[in-house]
């Protein structure tokens, strides 16, 4: 099992990408898309932002603009779902949505969706009421969308199933919750579904960010996270990850582990 | 009711290295071979695909060696002469042909220089038409300067070279590259440092599809165990998705499995039920073979030519599609 980095940064909430997207300007998002690749990103997040003028033309151009010089997958990063299927009109098969909650209507639309440009997803084990509290809570939504996944010819393990962290100064009670909804979440089915993390949520607000983001995702491996969304150019996170990933058990050591494992 | 098959989902695919040249493609081979490129673990069809099957190397040296009577009928007449041997090898079955320059030892009186050793290998393709594997002497500095003479002798016929080790792989490496042909990484039954060097000779910028393992086989009854749980231990990374762990595996099971008393000691020096010597060091070395098969290996270097007819055999019905 291979552990799947998503990076975070082609996001209009950054300044440099927010003019970008309203300069339609492709350097600052294309030098972004090689950085993170050559950290060793899995897929590359791509978010227009609050401020773009027009969602759906936004990303379809932030694609095009990131496909030109990057086969890393991308993951359409939205709750415009017209503008994620702008964009994967353009991107290669193998995308992934970001993000579907467990919620009926909105199931309806992503799943077919992915089903058609052969996509995956980022599916929120949430519903209309917000984030639930406790990992069961958590586990029964994460159960509604891999039953949705069969109901729409979808593999398990075409879902990234994201139990949501929220930040520790605000909901601490919700760290140990989202741990415990992981383990379970690994069980559901066979093959397992994925899950992953919007990892730099858990330390926001606070002035040790990479400290707590890179402890709470070596925490969350050990209870079967595989991927994270994430700043995949803070190198001390990425050897954390790759050392984690390894003494798991899951790559086999040599002494370049965590060169590798930015390669693979 | 019908069983339904559990079958195991791999990600992962051997890389697929392919040994020898056609006129067409610059050299002189009667045909290619095929190693690695499976996507399940070894004969499981029913899992993934196997696109070919594995191949059986025999073994040809550039000196007379110690081999014994089991050898003399087959070999007797050509243990002076590389390249008849070479010929000789092919009619008896190998799908590929291993040379082991063992004669160009420093240690050796009347060491073959690196220009002898790049004559005996000419010598050897102007006489055969498969692909053909050469082994250098095993010392270091000696390794570097015949592989160079060998791999420019035999520019064009995309043959393999080794053994590249942990701390002498840049030459041997430079040298496949140099002459297009492949190398072979060899590591001391070390899954960490067969990863590593594999990292290493690829960082080289030598591609994966020219990149042999050679993790370094154990005879039956030698440690077998830990070679096959090596070999098994690096499929599986491979099938899992680790491109460090994917190139395909060589095992020199003729050499180890005559390494072992069981193998060679003759009837007075048996121990007791051990039988004939004939039967039995055949069975031992096909036995061995089979298991190291079995493990994962895509070629298996071979010596005695009934065992050799035993394992085609093994793997023909080995290769029967077992789909469900």
């Amino acid at each position: 099992m291979a552990f799947y980095m998503i990076g975070e940064r082609i996001n209009g909430m950054f300044n440099d990408i927010g003019e970008a997207v309203a300069k339609f300007d492709p350097k600052p998002i294309q030098d972004w898309a090689k950085k993170q690749d050559e950290a060793g990103a899995a897929y590359l997040d791509i978010n227009v932002g609050p401020t773009a003028a027009d969602r759906v033309k936004s990303m379809r151009w932030m694609c095009e603009v990131v496909t030109e010089v990057s086969d890393t997958p991308i993951a359409l990063d939205s709750t415009d779902y017209d503008a994620i299927e702008s964009g994967l009109e353009v991107c290669k098969p193998g995308a992934l949505i970001n993000s579907c909650p467990a919620e009926r209507p909105k199931i309806e639309r992503v799943f077919p969706m992915a089903k058609k440009y052969d996509a995956k997803i980022i599916a929120l084990t949430m519903d209309k009421s917000g984030i639930p509290k406790s990992a069961d809570m958590r586990v029964g939504f994460a159960m509604e969308l891999v039953a949705s996944a069969d109901e729409f010819g979808l593999s398990p393990d075409d879902l990234f199933i994201d139990p949501l962290i929220l930040p520790c100064n605000v909901a601490q009670d919700h760290g140990p919750e989202v741990l415990e909804a992981l383990r379970q979440i690994r069980l559901l089915s066979d093959p397992a579904p994925h899950t992953t993390l919007g990892l730099s949520n858990v330390s926001q607000g606070t002035p040790f960010r990479p400290l707590i983001n890179r402890i709470y995702c070596v925490m969350a491996m050990t209870c079967g996270l595989d991927s994270a969304i994430m700043d995949v150019n803070d190198d001390e996170l990425v050897d954390a990850i790759a050392t984690a990933d390894m003494l798991l058990n899951q790559a086999i050591y040599c002494d370049s582990y965590a060169k590798v494992f930015r390669k693979s | 009711m019908p069983v339904q098959i559990l079958k195991e989902k791999f990600t992962g695919t051997v890389q697929e290295v392919v040994l020898g040249a056609t006129k067409e493609e610059g050299g002189t081979r009667s045909n290619t071979v095929k190693l690695g490129g499976s996507s399940t673990l070894p004969f499981l069809q029913y899992e993934g695909d196997i696109p070919n099957r594995p191949v059986i190397a025999l073994e040809v040296l550039d000196i007379k060696p110690d081999w014994g009577e089991a050898f003399e009928p087959y070999y007797g007449d050509v243990w002076s002469d590389p390249a008849a041997w070479a010929k000789k090898t092919e009619e008896l079955g190998a799908d590929v042909i291993y040379l082991k320059l063992a004669g160009a030892d420093p240690e050796l009186e009347n060491s073959k220089s690196a220009d002898e050793c790049a004559k005996i290998v000419k010598a050897v393709l102007e006489n055969t038409s498969k692909p053909l594997m050469v082994e250098g002497p095993g010392h270091p500095e000696k390794d570097n300067d015949v592989l160079q003479a060998v791999g420019e002798a035999a520019a064009g016929e995309n043959i393999a070279i080794g053994l590249a080790e942990k701390d002498n792989y840049r030459s041997i490496a430079a040298a496949a590259m140099m002459g297009k042909h492949c190398v072979i990484g060899r590591s001391p039954v070390d899954i960490n440092i067969l990863k590593q060097l594999n990292i290493m000779i690829a960082d080289m910028g030598v591609a994966p599809n020219k990149i042999i393992n050679d993790p370094m086989s154990s005879g039956l009854g030698y440690g077998i165990e830990y070679s096959y749980s090596i070999m098994e231990r690096a499929r599986w990374g491979a099938l899992i998705g680790d491109k460090m762990m994917a190139f395909p595996v060589v095992c020199l099971a003729g050499p180890e499995a005559w390494r072992a008393k069981e193998a060679y000691a003759p009837l007075e020096e048996a121990g007791p039920g051990w039988g004939e010597q004939k039967p039995r060091g055949i069975m031992w070395e096909a036995m061995t073979a089979a298991s190291l098969l079995q493990a994962g290996g895509d070629l298996v270097l071979m010596r005695h030519p009934e065992a050799v007819k035993l394992v085609k055999k093994h793997i023909d019905d080995l290769m029967k599609p077992n789909l469900y």
